[in-house]
């Protein structure tokens, strides 16, 4: 059997995904952050600029780092199934990550939410971004969500008043283990959106250009003293 | 007659999130640069009483008799120590009782030192650590919570004075700008008008906490500390501190209101500010318009509008239109907060009183960043509120 027809046999099947439109929010700050969906060429400067916050505890950076790590690397070599990237850019910038899946038609699985530049309300930012993306353009109904630090769970489980669904398992769990599932539904996301998603389309085009080519942080507010070298 | 009492060091952490370290260590850290901005470490050999400033350690951190402990890890035994809890005036109430005790007789030099860990909990139980203050049957057990509390305090005073959520967002915006150049503050980031009240996402990026409050009407959860050395200026022992000019307090001033707001006749009308800013103006013979600039606790932004009201800054009502106009900016009539405020600089409960003045001293002495730094003052004020509005200490500050 051909290399390439192995390869093919490892890789997950794909669904068709409609892709999630870019936009733009002002930062409390000032600075203009670009919110886009990733594509592979990305992956360079996505997994550098997750990969010195494996070595941060605080907030469970550590462990949020690590499953990104490999929730990335597995989207870029094919072995997790309909994944998808949003970043947050300032100039360029990254800001923020986050990473989903699309499971089936109809069902989403949130997987991590990373944020960079804090302070901004970024991560929120972020992960409203990801949930307008499962429910306005991947049409999905139900996605489920888990929390790894006390300050995910605020800010999803409490202020999106999401549907503790723990009481399904095992019938109903999470991807990343046994955690308590609980799931945004299209009528929560409904209620909800108007004061918890924002952004402005289309990106001005100048705008856009900044965040086509992502860099990576130089400086880490979670990693004081770091400076990346080269 | 009281002996001239001045402040020979100061001490402050950056603060921020110390969750990671212990209360007492936290406290000590700052009297330890108070001590070596007085002079050096050996001067703590000189000092006659130690006060502590501590809002809730016992909750947040499960440490109790902070001042035993300080005075252990700093090798100043058999010095006397005690703590004082006076909500989050607990700070400014240890600088009070520092200045009793040298007017009193009992001390020539005391060390006030305060502190508050409040990370090491969530940010719901901080929330309700803090809310423990109000009135347990009427107004706590009723699940009451301080920004809930100013949230509709806020409403009030917008009911009645015309003021618009854009008018806070413009206290934030100026807090923030001060803050952002404060070495010691929590949130050194500047926040521009546009992202939080003018532009298409504002009503997301500063989002409604206890609405009309955003969450730049509010202030974060912070840990950090602040010290200040006292000295009798007329002992023989503040010959030994001579290292930075000694800045004399020139009044103290403090009073209680009602511990139930509903039990006052106008809630918008904070007697306490008013009555412990008259005392202390009384104790420095000057008036409102001496003042070079003022500390005032803005746990809400609304609180520095009212209280820059009752402090006589500005007439009842008038104080937003004043902060429209730019006169409180660095540069304005009257600075209001330059280094920031409660709002970006931090507010870890304990130690707040005794980081505004800790400010005071700095910009008197010239020492404060460049950008914030206010031209030649000679009266600073701080104002410092226990509890909502019903226990607050008024300090000025001179420099002779």
């Amino acid at each position: 059997m051909a290399v390439d027809q192995l390869e093919m046999k490892l890789r997950p099947p794909a669904a068709e995904m409609a892709s999630y439109p870019s936009k733009l929010i002002t930062l409390a700050s000032g600075e203009k952050m670009v919110v886009r969906e990733c594509t592979h060429k990305d992956v360079g400067a996505l997994l550098g600029t997750v990969y010195p916050l494996l070595a941060v505890s605080k907030d469970y950076y550590d462990i949020v780092a690590a499953r990104m790590y490999s929730e990335i690397l597995g989207w870029f070599r094919y072995r997790v199934a309909n994944e998808f990237v949003i970043v947050g850019a300032i100039n360029g910038e990254i800001a923020g990550i986050v990473t989903s899946r699309h499971v089936k038609e109809g069902e989403g699985m949130s997987l991590h939410t990373l944020t960079i530049k804090r302070g901004l309300r970024v991560g929120a930012q972020l992960f409203a971004a990801k949930m307008e993306h499962h429910i306005e353009y991947l049409k999905e109904n139900e996605v489920h969500i888990v929390a790894e630090s006390p300050i995910g769970f605020k800010r999803w489980m409490i202020e999106y008043e999401l549907e503790d669904r723990s009481a399904q398992y095992p019938g109903l769990r999470h991807e990343l283990g046994g955690v308590p599932t609980f799931t945004l539904t299209r009528k929560l996301w409904d209620a909800i959106k108007a004061v918890k998603c924002t952004g402005t389309r289309p990106v001005p085009a100048e705008l856009l250009k900044t965040a086509e080519k992502l860099t990576m942080p130089n400086e880490y507010v979670q990693l004081p003293g770091w400076k990346r070298e080269g | 007659m009281a002996p001239r009492i001045g402040i020979a060091g100061i001490g402050h952490c950056r603060f921020g999130n110390s969750s990671d370290y212990d209360l007492v260590d936290v406290i000590a850290y700052s009297a330890n640069d108070a001590l070596y901005d007085a002079g050096g470490l050996a001067l703590r050999k000189q000092v006659d009483q130690v006060f502590v400033g501590n809002m809730a350690g016992g909750m947040f951190n499960h440490v109790t008799s902070a001042a035993s402990a300080l005075v252990s890890r700093m090798d100043m035994e058999p010095c006397p120590a005690e703590l004082i809890e006076n909500g989050p005036a607990s700070g400014a109430s240890a600088i009070k009782m520092g200045y009793m005790a040298i007017a009193a007789g009992m001390a020539d030099v005391v060390l006030v030192a305060a502190g508050e860990v409040m990370r090491s909990v969530s940010g719901w139980e901080a929330t309700n650590i803090v809310a423990t203050m109000s009135h347990t049957e009427a107004e706590y057990n009723m699940g009451l919570t301080l920004p809930g509390f100013a949230g509709m305090f806020t409403r009030l005073y917008m009911e009645k004075y015309g003021m618009t959520e854009r008018d806070l967002a413009l206290v934030a915006v100026k807090d923030h700008a001060n803050g952002a150049l404060n070495k010691y503050a929590h949130v050194q980031l500047p926040v521009t008008i546009e992202a939080i009240a003018d532009g298409p996402e504002a009503n997301i990026v500063n989002n409604y906490i206890a609405e009309p409050l955003r969450m730049y009407s509010t202030c974060p959860i912070t840990d950090g500390s602040a010290a200040v050395i006292l000295v009798n200026m007329d002992s023989p022992k503040a010959k030994l501190f001579t290292k930075k000019p000694i800045m004399r307090i020139a009044g103290i001033g403090s009073a209680t209101d009602t511990h139930c707001v509903h039990n006052r006749k106008d809630p918008l009308v904070l007697d306490a500010v008013r009555l412990s800013s008259q005392m202390a103006y009384k104790m420095a013979g000057i008036g409102p318009k001496d003042i070079s600039f003022a500390e005032l606790h803005d746990a809400f932004v609304i609180f520095e509008l009212l209280n820059s009201e009752e402090c006589g800054f500005f007439e009842r009502g008038k104080s937003f239109i004043g902060v429209r106009n730019h006169e409180t900016d660095i540069g304005g009539r009257i600075p209001i907060n330059p280094s920031g405020g409660l709002k970006a600089k931090g507010h870890p409960v304990g130690a707040t009183g005794v980081s505004q003045v800790v400010e005071l001293v700095r910009q008197l002495r010239g020492e404060a960043e460049e950008g914030r730094q206010v031209k030649d003052p000679k009266y600073g004020m701080a104002v410092n509120f226990g509890g909502f509005g019903n226990n607050v200490i008024t300090t000025i500050v001179a420099k002779d």
